[in-house]
């Protein structure tokens, strides 16, 4: 169905656009149903029934089915959790791709070709494959079923060296040489010249690994063992799990709700940052 | 006379400040040891680990890890599992790249002009990208639900009753995958919005001094432009199938009988399910295999926008 309409939205996109336009109206109806079910769902008083199919609330909202997820799963928990390894990865990631981004920019060093493509093997490898064998590292450094070891393979990142790099690379020189010239040392100029300057970066890459590690599962999934350092996606899938045995489907609506909203709601808020931050990003 | 003179060139050659590394070299090296640091221990570490695992098993149970030649990957794909996984993940690339692709620039085309509506169309499309994999399942859960899910409820008012969506093993991989194009469409979008901002205006008004219908300005005008945002969103939306599993996980469990399992789902299965980790390794071998031939054929581009070659 969409095929057809799709390749009239495609052929007359710029011009004539509209049936295409049109198309593309009605399509992003049809992608809005599985929200709008959520949000209606989520607010009904009953959460079994028949009736949960609505898209159209026909009741007096209310917050029934956000207490009973509320008290069937430690939801504060998971999203302390969350929070703290989100923010906990960016923290050192900065540090890192600051110092390995300057090294790149601005120093002159024997093997530094290659250097550049052993961190390019990081982008080629994706982290989430290679789940297996990091798990047997993890916890042969004792970081079995902790934050820390959720956080640890992603200290590195390739891809925010390389975007530091850019950035660094804009600066014009000049202004690290009179800095030199009044006995700044290195971190000093990366502090108070370098940092500054490549804020608009540094915010891309920030909302580029928040989101990615804010919305990862698996990963967490193999490290935490126990119920308490579960983040929000774990602790979401688990508590689906049993909410589904018990046909609790206005309670799912809710839980998900909660665990979805944080990033929804920085979206509304910073709508182009997040924009141009995904738009540079491609291959985290 | 000749060995002297030799040795004297030797020694001058290795003279000390030849060999004392200069400051910059070593301000670089410690401030790329950190980086460099995690990226041995999880990246090359792992492919060592792998590498090794993947050649050696235990020959009797509870015996000692020996060297077994290829015989893990023999035992994998004599796996009907992991070979069902492999064609899936076919079936799941070409049924989700190509549809988001198609989506996605069509989406990006419609809503290319700036204004107000087309900013909160563009928004809406991007929601499922902002939401975890894990909660966009959870809400796919009820929509695949038979009888009284979402689907099912409205088609019964249609007089259609729909198939058992995640249930039956013809139809489940193709659920997933919608749940995929739904999920991804509108991060691909942001792209061809972008590389269509690269398209000038005078090269469309050009094609329609000559005559040019929409068809041709799309075959002629847009898609050349666009070329290589094309060639990127691809190497992206390969990268997704083969890291992103999150939701068959909730859904499906790979089932039933196998017909949803992916690759990255089997060597999950393998290593925490079934404690095989020679096959896991040999699984994870192959994947990664999978994604260098994907992103080798980018390695051109990574350069060019990262690399010592400035543009």
């Amino acid at each position: 169905m969409s095929a057809a309409t799709l390749s009239t939205g495609v052929s007359t996109g710029e011009i004539s656009p509209k049936l295409g336009y049109a198309a593309t109206l009605l399509i992003a109806a049809l992608w809005m149903v599985p929200f709008i079910w959520m949000l209606v769902a989520a607010f009904n008083p009953e959460s079994i029934g028949a009736g949960m199919a609505s898209l159209v609330p026909s009741y007096i909202p209310t917050l029934a089915n956000f207490h009973e997820a509320w008290a069937s799963a430690d939801f504060p928990r998971y999203g302390l959790n969350t929070l703290i390894i989100t923010l906990g990865i960016l923290a050192v990631q900065i540090v890192t791709i600051t110092l390995a981004g300057y090294a790149f920019a601005r120093l002159e060093f024997p093997g530094r070709t290659l250097c550049f493509y052993l961190f390019l093997l990081q982008l080629m490898l994706a982290p989430v494959v290679l789940i297996v064998p990091n798990l047997t590292t993890i916890a042969k450094l004792g970081l079995y079923d902790s934050l820390m070891g959720v956080m640890a393979p992603y200290f590195a990142s390739a891809f925010g060296t390389f975007l530091m790099r850019q950035a660094f690379r804009a600066i014009p020189r000049e202004l690290e040489d009179a800095a030199l010239i009044d006995g700044a040392s290195v971190f000093q100029r990366i502090g108070f010249i370098y940092l500054p300057l490549a804020k608009p970066s540094l915010v891309a890459f920030s909302i580029v690994s928040v989101t990615a590690h804010w919305n990862e599962f698996l990963w967490p999934l193999m490290v935490i063992n126990s119920p308490d350092l579960r983040p929000l996606t774990v602790g979401l899938a688990s508590f689906t799990r049993g909410a589904e045995g018990a046909q609790a489907w206005g309670v799912i609506a809710a839980g998900t709700l909660l665990v979805s909203a944080p990033l929804l709601i920085a979206f509304a808020l910073f709508q182009r940052a997040f924009v141009n931050s995904f738009v540079s990003s491609g291959i985290k | 006379m000749a060995q002297a003179v030799f040795t004297a060139n030797e020694a001058r050659e290795w003279s000390a400040p030849r060999w004392r590394p200069r400051r910059s070299t070593v301000l670089a090296f410690a401030m790329l040891a950190p980086s460099l640091l995690f990226l041995a221990l999880f990246t090359y570490w792992p492919v060592v680990q792998v590498l090794w695992q993947s050649f050696h098993g235990q020959i009797r149970v509870g015996g000692p890890q020996a060297y077994v030649g290829f015989d893990n990957f023999l035992k994998l794909f004599a796996d009907p599992a992991f070979r069902k996984a492999l064609a899936n993940n076919l079936v799941y690339a070409l049924g989700t790249v190509i549809p988001s692709l198609v989506l996605a620039l069509g989406f990006a085309m419609a809503l290319a002009r700036s204004s107000r509506v087309n900013a909160l169309f563009r928004a809406l499309f991007f929601l499922p990208v902002l939401i975890p994999l894990v909660a966009a399942a959870s809400i796919f859960l009820f929509l695949f639900l038979p009888n009284v899910g979402l689907l099912d409820y409205h088609l019964a008012k249609l007089a259609i009753s729909g198939p058992n969506w995640l249930g039956d093993p013809d139809i489940a991989l193709w659920s997933i995958m919608a749940l995929t194009i739904w999920k991804n469409a509108g991060y691909y979008m942001l792209f061809f919005l972008a590389g269509l901002q690269a398209v000038p205006a005078d090269a469309y008004e050009a094609a329609i001094l000559d005559g040019a219908g929409p068809w041709q300005r799309l075959r002629y005008v847009t898609l050349p432009y666009l070329k290589p945002t094309i060639g990127f969103v691809l190497v992206i939306g390969l990268l997704n199938v083969v890291t992103q599993v999150d939701h068959v996980f909730v859904l499906t469990k790979g089932g039933p009988s196998d017909s949803t399992n992916l690759l990255l789902f089997y060597v999950y299965q393998q290593a925490v399910e079934n404690y095989d980790a020679g096959r896991a390794a040999a699984g994870t071998l192959v994947m990664l295999a999978l994604l260098l031939v994907v992103t080798a054929s980018s390695l051109r581009t990574l350069e060019r926008s990262f690399g010592e070659k400035d543009a």
